[in-house]
């Protein structure tokens, strides 16, 4: 975890240069997804560090209310993740996993917030490599679409906006 | 604590003579829960903090203004539980919600704003509205956001919102209905949540006054109740003429020409809570449908101010006992004969709709439910 990942509050000593990370909320299942980003740490696989992980017993219970939560709270984006199927640990709870993220993705689209925020990915324990591939993409998608405009961290907002004029101030 | 003295000043509280009447009508005592609105306002009187906290029990309160009906000394119960509600939210105490506060969240983000919205999608071309300015502003309220939530649920909130709007260009009237709208904050306030609510209000009374709009229009009997009552403090110069659809609906009734039919259909109306009582609207919905060709309306056991709630007016509680209220006024329903249940808020279609999905009792308490503007939309000519 580097400096940059740190909330804006315990980053207010850092003065220069004012930079923005994304801010990323994985929800990972306890049997697949999070055992497989343990499989990319014990393997070394190098992947970038803006994201926290919330570990749940079965991506089934990852119900709206958690994505949007997160969505309030100022996450730029949000990854939920379980076992393929057929590998459930529950038999069925990635099907209904499904079912929930569709119901998410619905609310998200009329909140306005860019789909691209969101995403769904079954990613298995063994699948280390993988894990870090999607964590590479959807760090990068987000960081392209940049701060959520929902974010509650007004404060990086503004601080990467402060940036990005006095870059284009220093290139002119 | 002043807060409480205020608080009880403001509601009459104090004039609370111990009867208990409160308690007795109160629908979730009745079917069981440990609730009770005589306890609340006695400790409001002593002052008691501990009122407050109270391990969330005032969060189970429906809102649904029975008792303020029933009681002999006029005390506003359901003034004060908000007022508590407040202090509560100010302590820290958060209604445990249902659906995993996915809906309190979403109404946050609104007052947060920041996006664009995409809530037009529901607007057919067959729909005449103005983005912006205009006589009339049709306030759709949140019923694009329920159906997207609410699939499983099959809820057909869209359908009453197209119906009014239909129904409003049939009358010749061509609304306001702007992608700006947010939430009217209805449940952030009796949630506890007033500094999120009056964001949303003060963005919302605004964008109806740059509209130019004199006359508001809504299917909703919350956001009725949250524009006619809650809004008061927030407007600067003449507010709109805010109304409900069948309001509108009773008024312009001679502009409609209806199909000829043979056929009568039973209904029966469930008054929402916030229409009724808070509101003191029970006749237009009436006329509009003794009015409707093909229509029979028949009224439940209890109707009019003796209506029976929802059960889930503002997503903070949601529990076996709400099931339990919700079954009952499904029984209810059944048993006048009625084919449909008709209701003017969206919230009765999903508290019912949901109900209804009992694996044990559906077919026994089964119903159509139907907006009274889709009623009225599909009866025209």
């Amino acid at each position: 975890m580097t400096s940059k990942n740190l909330s804006p509050k315990r980053q207010r000593g850092v003065t220069s240069p004012p930079s923005w990370e994304p801010s990323i909320v994985v929800f990972a299942c306890n049997w697949c997804s999070y055992a497989g980003a343990d499989t990319a740490g014990v393997s070394r696989i190098q992947h970038q560090p803006h994201f926290r992980m919330i570990r749940v017993m079965c991506s089934g219970r990852i119900q709206p209310g958690f994505v949007l939560r997160a969505f309030e709270k100022g996450a730029d984006g949000v990854l939920v993740s379980g076992c393929h199927f057929g590998d459930c640990h529950y038999i069925f709870g990635n099907e209904r996993a499904v079912e929930q993220f569709e119901k998410t993705k619905n609310v998200v689209k009329l909140l306005g917030l860019e789909e691209g925020r969101l995403r769904l990915e079954w990613i298995s324990a063994a699948e280390g490599a993988r894990f870090a591939e999607v964590i590479n993409e959807f760090t990068d998608q987000v960081r392209k679409l940049g701060p959520s405009k929902l974010s509650a961290r007004k404060l990086s907002a503004i601080s990467y906006q402060l940036s990005a004029i006095s870059q284009r101030v220093r290139r002119s | 604590m002043p807060e409480l003295a205020k608080a009880a000043k403001q509601t009459r509280a104090w004039a609370c003579y111990d009867c208990g009447k409160c308690t007795a009508t109160c629908p979730i005592a009745r079917a069981g829960g440990a609730y009770s609105p005589r306890r609340h306002v006695l400790a409001t009187n002593l002052g008691q903090p501990s009122v407050i906290g109270d391990n969330g029990t005032l969060f189970n309160c429906l809102t649904c203004s029975l008792c303020d009906r029933r009681c002999p000394a006029q005390v506003n119960y359901t003034e004060l539980v908000r007022k508590l509600r407040e202090l509560s939210y100010r302590e820290g105490v958060e209604p445990e919600c249902p659906h995993g506060g996915a809906l309190q969240s979403v109404m946050r983000m609104m007052a947060t704003g920041g996006t664009e919205q995409r809530r037009m999608d529901w607007l057919g071309a067959d729909l005449k509205t103005e983005p912006k300015k205009g006589e009339v502003f049709y306030w759709t309220g949140c019923t694009m956001y329920y159906d997207a939530f609410f699939p499983d649920l099959k809820v057909t909130t869209l359908e009453g919102t197209r119906a009014a709007v239909r129904l409003m260009n049939t009358a010749g009237v061509t609304p306001v209905v702007s992608a700006e709208e947010r939430c009217c904050g209805h449940d952030l306030l009796w949630n506890g949540d007033r500094k999120n609510f009056e964001l949303l209000a003060k963005h919302n009374v605004k964008l109806v006054a740059d509209s130019g709009a004199k006359m508001l229009v809504t299917s909703c009997a919350e956001c009725l109740r949250t524009w006619k009552i809650d809004y008061e403090p927030f407007f600067e110069g003449t507010p709109p003429q805010i109304i409900h659809i069948t309001e509108f609906l009773a008024q312009q009734w001679t502009e409609f020409s209806f199909k000829t039919t043979n056929s009568r259909r039973r209904v029966t109306f469930q008054d929402p809570c916030r229409l009724g009582r808070h509101l003191g609207i029970y006749d237009s919905p009436r006329q509009v449908l003794a009015a409707l060709p093909g229509v029979e309306h028949v009224e439940m056991r209890r109707s009019g101010p003796a209506a029976m709630c929802c059960a889930g007016g503002t997503w903070s509680n949601c529990d076996r006992f709400a099931k339990q209220i919700q079954v009952e006024r499904l029984r209810e329903a059944r048993a006048t004969g009625a084919e449909v249940l008709v209701t003017a808020c969206p919230k009765c279609q999903i508290h019912f709709r949901c109900a209804m999905k009992d694996p044990k009792l559906g077919g026994e308490i089964e119903i159509e439910m139907r907006d009274v503007a889709e009623l009225v939309a599909g009866a025209l000519k």
